[in-house]
C-alpha cells in the first residue's frame, strides 16, 4: 500500500504573529543541507512508495526548487503523485521561486498562505506581500502548468467583517484556485497574538462562527463544494495528501515537528532542527488507527462516518448508541444522518469538538 | 493533690480576633512551667488547624496551671478557653458559668471592639470579675493610655493596676497572673453537698469514650461513683476523674468543689455529655441542676452532597466522626432529583455550617456541593395541623397552606458610629425591624433589631463586615416565630426544576432574587449545545427568565499536519471538564453556577 509522504521545511524569513508551527530562521547554506539530510533520510525509507508527498512549513518557498526537486527525486513515488508545495507569496516574485522548475520536478500542487486579500488584513497577520504579489504568485504558477492551487483564507481575524471577508472569497475565485482552505485563526499560546490578545479587535465567538457560516455559503455558492470543516474544493480538486490523515490512512513525516503513522503506531520528530539534522530520533506517540480515532477524524469530513466504510475497516457496525446520541445533534440542525451515515452540517462543524466529543469519546 | 478552695482561680479569657488572647495563653502556659519550652509551638490551645487559620477558637479547652504567686503561696490556676463566635453563644455562656473571673484582652493599636464588648457584657451578667489587659504595647502605634481611658469609660473598669503587657515578647505577663490570684475571687461551694457539677465541654476520644469537662460546684466525685446527667437522666459508672494539664490528662482522686477537671465514664456519645447540664451522684443526688441548661438545637439546615456520588459512603462515615465530637450537628440522609445521594445537614449557625464543611473538605478530603441555607418554618395547613419544614423540597402545595410561620431573632449589632447609616440600610432590606439604638460610648453603638432568622444565615455578617471595614459584630438569639408571607422559588433549567436549588424566601423579595439567580445561572453556566431557558418560578408562575445561547463555535479548524494525538487529547480534555460538571436533564452544570448562586448576596 502506497502511503502519504510530509516534508516539514522548517524555515522562515520571520515569524507571523499568529502561527505556532515549528520554523527557525535559516543561516547561510542550511537549507542545502538540510535537503541533503531529508534525502539520506528519505533512502533509509526507499521501501515505502509514496502516492502523495507535501511539502509544508515553515515556508517551503523557501527552499530553492532545486532542493525540491532533489528530495523529490530521492522519494520512491508510486502512481500519479499528487506532490504539494506550500508557498509564501512574498517568496514568488520573478526572482523567487521557480515554479517551472518545480513543475518538471513533478510539483503538481501549490498551496499558497493567502490568509486575505484584503491588505489591511495581510498586514495586521504579518504577510509581507500584497494581493498583487499574491495573485502575481498564481499567475506564475499557473504559467508554469500547475493549475491546482489552494488558497488559504483566515476566519474571525482582528478586523475582518462579512464584507471584507467577501472581497476575500471573491479573490479566490477570480484568480482561478481550485481549492480554498478556510481556517479560523486560534490564537495558540507562545505566539504574539498570544500576548497580546486582549489588544486585538478579535470577533467575538458569535461573530466568528457567522464568519465562518458566510464563508461557507459564499464558497459554495461559487461552485466549490466542502469536504471538511475547514476545506473546499472544485469536485476533483480535493487535496489527496490531507484526506489521508482524515480517512486515518498512513503518512510518513519528515523534519522537525513532523508526525508519523505507519503500520499501527504514531510517532513523531521533536522540534529541534539541529537535533534532527544529528540523529533523528522518532518519538513514540502510541497507537493509532481504533475506531474512535477513524471516527473523530471521519466526522470532520462532509462525507462523514459511513457503516459501511466502518464495516469494511474494523468488521463491525457503528455502535447503535452513537446514532442515538447523534439524533439529539440531528434536532438542532448540528448533524446530518442519512442511511448508514453520520455527517456534521456546517452550523455543526463549528461546534465539532463538542458534538465529536459527546458521540465517540 | 488538691488544694484548698482559696488557692484555685478559675477564669477565662475575653478577647476579640487577633487581639492575642491565644499567644497571652501561651505565655502563661510558659511562665507557669505547664509546658516545656522545647515543647511551645505557636498558639498550644488552638489545635485544630483550622482554628488557627481562622484565628478563632472554635471548641472550648480547659488547662489546670500551677502558679507560685508573689506572696510564695501555690495557686491552681484553671484557664478555660472560650468559643469566639455567635453561634457559639450558648457554649461561651457554660464556659463563663464555670468561672469567677475573665481575663479582658484589649489591642493597645485598636481598642476595644464590640465582639469584646459583647462577651464582656456576658462575663459581667454572669457576675465575673473582670481584669483587663493591654495587650501589643510593643508596637510602635500603641497607645495605653488612651486604651486604658476608653475601658474605664466604656465598660466601667478600673485600669489603674491593669497590666499592660507585650504577649509576643512576654513583657509583663507575671503581672497578669498576679492580678488573676488577687483580683479574681476563689470559688466558693460545699463539698459536703450534694454533687453538682456544670458540664462546659465534652470531647469523644476514640479510647476513653467521652471526656467530659466540669466545674465541681457543689460536693465531690471519684472514680467507681455512679454518676446521673440531670437534664437527660443517662447514668454512667465514673472510671476516672482528674486535671487537663497543657499537654496530659493528671488523674486524681477525686474532684472537689471549687475545680476543674475532667470526668471519663465509657460514655458514647457526647449527646450524652450535653453542654450545661448538671453532673450529680445517683446516691444523694441534688434537688436542682444548675440554671442555663439549654438543649442545642440545630438552627440553619442545609443539603451536603459529595460532588462525586462514588464519595457518598466516606461523607457519610466522616459526619458520624464529626457527630462524635459535635453535639450541635446533626444529619439524616436525603436524596436529590438532581445531586444524588446526600445528607441533610443542621448547624447551629452559618459559621458552624462552614467550619463543618471545610473540616469534611480538608480532613477527610472530600469535594462536596451544598445546597441553599434554610431555617425551620412552620406551615400552618388549611386543615389545621402544622408542620414544621427545613427543606424546601417539602414545602407543600400552596393551595393547601393557610398561613406561614419564620423564626425570628434579636439580634444586637455593635459597631462605630459613623456605619449607623449603612448598617441600617442592610438590615432594612434584611426586613429587620428597629427596636433601638444605645451610645455605649459617644462613638459606639448597640443596635436592636429584630431580623427574620433566614435573611441573617447566610451573608449577613459577610454584608455586614463589608459595610463595616470589619468593624461591626453581631449576635442574635431565636426571640419567636411570626407569621410571614413566605413563597418558594423553583429554579428550572430548560424547562427541568432543579431541586437543589429551590429555597423559601419573603415574597417581598422574591422578584429581586428571582431576577439576580437567572442572571447569575446565565452567567456561570457555559453555552452548551442548546438554547438553555433558564426559569425561575413561585409554583408554576415565572417570575425571571433568562436564555443561555447555544453555542456556536468549539473546533479545531486547522488539524495539525498529522498531529492527531494532540487533537484526540483535547477532545478528551474537554470530555474531564465535563465529568466535573452536573448534568441536569440534557444540561451540564459547572459546579460554579451553583456556587455562584449559592453565594448571591446584596452586593452583587
Amino acid at each position: 500500500m502506497p502511503v502519504g509522504l510530509y516534508i516539514h521545511i522548517p524555515f522562515c524569513r520571520g515569524k507571523c504573529p499568529y502561527c505556532d508551527f515549528y520554523s527557525v530562521l535559516p543561516s547561510k547554506g542550511i537549507i542545502d543541507r538540510y535537503a541533503d539530510c531529508i534525502c539520506s533520510h528519505l533512502k533509509e525509507h526507499s521501501d515505502r512508495r509514496f502516492d502523495t508527498v507535501y511539502f509544508g512549513g515553515g515556508s517551503p518557498s523557501l527552499t530553492r526548487a532545486k532542493n525540491i526537486a532533489r528530495m523529490i527525486e530521492c522519494a520512491n513515488l508510486y502512481g500519479n503523485p499528487e506532490i504539494t508545495v506550500e508557498c509564501n507569496p512574498s517568496d514568488c516574485g520573478e526572482s523567487g521561486f521557480d515554479f517551472e522548475k518545480a513543475a518538471s520536478a513533478g510539483v503538481n500542487r501549490i498551496s499558497l498562505g493567502m490568509q486575505s486579500a484584503v491588505d489591511s488584513e495581510r498586514k495586521t497577520l504579518g504577510r509581507r506581500a500584497d494581493a498583487g504579489d499574491v495573485l502575481n504568485a498564481v499567475k506564475r504558477a499557473q504559467s508554469a502548468g500547475i493549475d491546482n492551487i489552494s488558497l488559504d483564507l483566515m476566519l474571525g481575524t482582528p478586523g475582518q467583517n462579512s464584507e471584507s471577508l467577501k472581497r476575500s472569497v471573491d479573490f479566490c475565485f477570480s484568480s482561478g484556485a481550485k481549492h480554498i482552505s478556510a481556517y479560523i485563526l486560534k490564537i495558540e499560546e507562545g505566539t504574539r497574538f498570544f500576548r497580546i490578545k486582549d489588544k486585538l479587535s478579535l470577533p467575538d465567538d458569535d461573530e466568528t462562527a457567522d464568519l465562518y457560516l458566510k464563508c461557507v455559503e459564499l464558497i459554495e455558492e461559487n461552485g466549490m463544494k466542502q469536504y471538511e470543516i475547514s476545506n473546499f474544493a472544485f469536485q476533483g480538486f480535493e487535496s489527496r495528501h490531507n484526506l489521508k490523515y482524515w480517512h486515518c490512512e498512513q503518512y510518513l513525516g519528515l523534519g522537525p515537528a513532523a508526525h508519523s503513522f505507519i503500520d499501527g503506531r504514531r510517532f513523531y520528530y521533536e522540534r529541534n532542527l539541529e537535533e534532527y539534522m544529528k540523529n533523528p530520533t522518532a518519538v513514540p506517540d502510541g497507537e493509532g488507527g481504533s475506531f474512535e480515532e477513524y471516527a473523530m477524524l471521519a466526522l470532520r469530513l462532509t462525507e462523514g462516518l459511513q457503516n459501511s466504510k466502518v464495516k469494511e475497516r474494523f468488521n463491525f457496525d457503528i455502535p447503535a448508541e452513537i446514532f442515538e446520541n447523534a439524533k439529539r445533534f440531528e434536532q438542532n440542525g448540528l448533524i446530518k444522518i442519512c442511511d448508514d451515515t453520520i455527517s456534521l452540517t456546517a452550523k455543526g462543524f463549528l461546534v465539532s469538538n463538542a458534538v465529536i466529543g459527546s458521540l465517540i469519546i | 493533690m488538691a488544694v484548698s478552695k482559696d488557692k484555685i482561680r478559675n477564669f477565662s479569657i475575653i478577647a476579640h480576633i487577633d487581639h492575642g488572647k491565644s499567644t497571652l495563653a501561651d505565655r502563661l502556659l510558659e511562665l507557669t512551667k505547664s509546658v516545656a519550652l522545647r515543647d511551645m509551638t505557636e498558639q498550644i490551645l488552638d489545635d485544630m488547624d483550622l482554628e488557627r487559620e481562622r484565628g478563632i477558637t472554635i471548641k472550648a479547652h480547659a488547662v489546670k496551671l500551677d502558679y507560685t504567686a508573689q506572696d510564695g503561696e501555690v495557686y491552681e490556676l484553671n484557664l478555660i478557653d472560650t468559643p469566639g463566635h455567635v453561634d457559639f453563644n450558648y457554649e461561651v455562656s457554660r464556659s463563663l458559668a464555670a468561672c469567677e473571673g475573665a481575663i479582658l484582652v484589649v489591642d493597645a493599636t485598636q481598642g476595644i471592639e464590640a465582639q469584646t464588648l459583647a462577651n464582656t457584657y456576658l462575663a459581667l451578667d454572669h457576675d465575673l470579675e473582670v481584669v483587663p489587659v493591654i495587650n501589643k504595647i510593643d508596637l510602635p502605634s500603641a497607645m495605653p493610655d488612651e486604651v486604658a481611658n476608653e475601658i474605664e469609660d466604656v465598660i466601667g473598669l478600673d485600669c489603674s493596676v491593669a497590666p499592660r503587657v507585650s504577649a509576643k515578647t512576654g513583657l509583663n505577663v507575671e503581672q497578669v497572673l498576679e492580678r488573676i490570684v488577687q483580683d479574681i475571687p476563689a470559688p466558693t461551694g460545699n463539698d459536703s453537698a450534694p454533687l453538682r457539677a456544670l458540664i462546659f465541654d465534652s470531647v469523644y476520644d476514640s479510647y476513653r469514650g467521652v471526656i467530659v469537662y466540669v466545674r465541681i460546684m457543689d460536693g465531690k466525685i471519684k472514680a467507681g461513683d455512679t454518676m446521673k446527667m440531670m437534664q437527660t437522666g443517662a447514668a454512667f459508672t465514673v472510671v476516672e476523674v482528674g486535671y487537663m494539664r497543657a499537654q496530659s490528662m493528671e488523674p486524681a482522686e477525686e474532684l472537689c468543689a471549687g475545680e476543674v477537671g475532667y470526668i471519663t465514664a465509657s460514655i458514647k456519645t457526647v449527646r450524652d455529655a450535653n453542654v450545661g447540664d448538671t453532673v450529680t451522684l445517683a446516691t444523694n443526688p441534688a434537688l436542682e441542676p444548675l440554671p442555663g441548661y439549654r438543649s442545642v438545637l440545630p438552627m440553619v439546615f442545609c443539603g451536603v452532597y459529595p460532588a462525586d456520588g462514588n464519595d457518598y459512603e466516606a461523607l457519610r462515615d466522616a459526619l458520624e466522626k464529626l457527630r462524635l465530637n459535635d453535639a450541635a450537628l446533626s444529619f439524616e440522609p436525603e436524596t436529590s432529583g438532581v445531586l444524588g445521594f446526600g445528607f441533610r445537614c443542621g448547624f447551629l449557625g452559618l459559621l458552624h455550617l462552614e467550619i463543618i464543611q471545610e473540616r469534611l473538605e480538608r480532613e477527610y478530603d472530600l469535594d462536596l456541593v451544598t445546597t441553599i441555607p434554610s431555617v425551620i418554618y412552620k406551615i400552618h395547613m388549611t386543615d389545621g395541623s402544622v408542620i414544621e419544614i427545613d427543606n424546601p423540597t417539602h414545602y407543600p402545595n400552596p393551595a393547601n397552606i393557610d398561613f406561614c410561620e419564620e423564626p425570628f431573632t434579636n439580634a444586637h449589632i455593635y459597631s462605630p458610629a459613623e456605619y449607623v447609616g449603612t448598617i441600617m440600610d442592610l438590615c432594612q432590606t434584611r426586613r429587620g425591624i428597629f427596636k433601638g439604638m444605645d451610645y455605649i460610648t459617644k462613638d459606639r453603638v448597640d443596635i436592636l433589631y429584630e431580623l427574620p432568622l433566614n435573611e441573617i444565615i447566610y451573608d449577613f455578617f459577610d454584608s455586614l463586615k463589608s459595610r463595616t471595614r470589619g468593624y461591626a459584630s453581631f449576635d442574635y438569639e431565636i426571640c419567636d416565630y411570626r407569621r410571614s408571607n413566605l413563597v418558594k422559588l423553583d429554579v428550572l433549567l430548560n424547562g427541568d426544576v432543579i431541586d437543589a436549588l429551590s429555597f423559601i424566601i419573603h415574597s417581598d423579595m422574591a422578584y429581586g432574587k428571582a431576577r439576580k439567580i437567572a442572571e447569575r445561572l446565565k452567567d456561570n453556566i457555559p453555552r452548551q449545545m442548546f438554547e438553555i431557558p433558564v426559569q425561575v418560578a413561585i409554583g408554576g408562575k415565572v417570575i425571571a427568565r433568562e436564555t443561555i445561547k447555544a453555542m456556536r463555535k468549539d473546533v479545531l479548524a486547522k488539524c495539525y499536519g498529522g498531529d492527531i494525538t494532540r487533537k484526540k487529547k483535547l477532545l478528551e480534555k474537554q470530555k474531564e471538564g465535563k465529568k466535573r460538571m452536573r448534568s441536569f436533564g440534557s444540561v451540564e452544570v459547572p459546579q460554579e453556577a451553583f456556587m455562584a448562586v449559592l453565594k448571591l448576596d446584596d452586593n452583587n
